[in-house]
């Protein structure tokens, strides 16, 4: 069963639950094979029931210690900007779109978000720009996110400390 | 009128005097090798959620060389405790030797906080600071950006300005930061000994800063 996992981080963003939710959105999904939608909706005053969608299986939760499980078991995820959401994502190796808050003002986590978009990382829109995106959206133009090197730190620090 | 004048003078040349102290200090790094003495005792600045994470991964590649390994965080973070306490027990399962300890002290900087109030409160940072670090005197301290991170440093840096021990600065800014450093990286960018920066962008901004790819 194909599944999408949407994520909003500690804060909220209702924009984005709203759309997802919405039966446009949902359409879009299932045309593309998806059958289950599970949603991180944080502190978002919108907490959407599993009886509000008949065309997918919905499961709604706002806050996991890790939301680990869920981006490993998920076959698209659907994330705020937040760089932690981000990086745990591509981390797993995880097709990724990214949904900005057009209503926050410029923050500097958007810088990230940005630059993994420009290195087709990730796929970047806005909530208005949705539908849109889903319907036209192709995953294979992602390229793989490599991990970071900490052991090239690690040499560096050892020649220039001295550390035999 | 020739009291004041003393006075003046005086309080001139004590100035330029530290001035001077402290470019040598900072240009002293370079030669600054305490790997070549046996372990190089670390106080590591955890911050809080992602920079916690972020540093961890930095911890990880480090050899066992690197002991005993101060972590400082601040006194309302119970997550990046229990982040760092998991850590070290896997770092043991792999056999590595070392010890470690947990240190907190009051947070210098809440998000979204006042600037007034940011500088009264890193102040008070700084009196916990400085007694810790000069009673911990680690040879280099690590850090990637949480507020926490500036009154460590500074301290550091007042130890090797007393000539009682040569603190090695080095900081990683986050990989959040592309196009621009955190307020941390602004201000210890000019005292860092090795100052790490993960985006090319941001190389190209800071000539002084090293680039060697995403490191964590």
């Amino acid at each position: 069963m194909k599944r999408v996992f949407v994520t909003v981080g500690t804060t909220s963003f209702d924009d984005l639950i709203e759309r997802v939710t919405s039966p446009e959105a949902v359409q879009e999904l299932k045309a593309r094979g998806y059958q289950h939608l599970v949603l991180q909706v944080g502190q978002g005053s919108i907490l959407p029931d599993s009886d509000s969608c008949h065309e997918l299986t919905l499961e709604a939760f706002r806050f996991k210690d890790s939301i680990a499980e869920n981006i490993k078991c998920a076959d698209l995820v659907i994330s705020h900007a937040g760089a932690g959401s981000c990086l745990e994502t591509l981390g797993a190796d995880k097709p990724l779109l990214v949904v900005v808050n057009d209503k926050l003002m410029d923050n500097h986590q958007l810088e990230l978000a940005r630059q993994l978009h420009q290195d087709s990382h990730l796929l970047y829109c806005t909530p208005s720009t949705l539908n849109e995106t889903l319907k036209t959206m192709d995953l294979a133009v992602l390229s793989p996110f490599l991990p970071g090197q900490p052991k090239h730190f690690a040499n560096f620090l050892d020649r220039a400390l001295g550390v035999q | 009128m020739a009291v004041l004048l003393a006075l003046l003078t005086g309080l001139c040349f004590t100035v330029i005097c530290v001035i001077v102290r402290l470019l040598i200090v900072l240009r002293s790094g370079s030669k600054c090798k305490p790997g070549e003495k046996g372990p190089v005792c670390v106080l590591v600045v955890a911050g809080s959620g992602g920079h916690t994470t972020e540093i961890l991964r930095l911890m990880e590649s480090l050899s066992q060389s690197y002991s005993p390994r101060h972590y400082i965080i601040a006194d309302t973070d119970k997550m990046s405790e229990d982040k760092i306490r998991t850590f070290e027990k896997s770092k043991k399962d792999t056999g590595s030797k070392g010890q470690f300890t947990i240190q907190r002290i009051p947070r210098s900087r809440e998000v979204c906080q006042s600037w007034s109030s940011s500088v009264i409160s890193t102040l008070n940072a700084l009196l916990y600071a400085v007694p810790l670090v000069f009673r911990l005197r680690p040879d280099m301290v690590l850090c990637n950006g949480p507020g926490t991170c500036v009154p460590l440093c500074a301290a550091g840096l007042l130890l090797g300005l007393l000539g009682l021990k040569r603190v090695l600065l080095v900081y990683v800014e986050s990989i959040c930061r592309v196009e621009s450093l955190s307020l941390s990286g602004k201000i210890l960018y000019h005292i860092s000994d090795y100052f790490f920066v993960q985006w090319s962008t941001l190389k190209d901004k800071y000539p002084k800063s090293i680039y060697l790819g995403r490191i964590v």
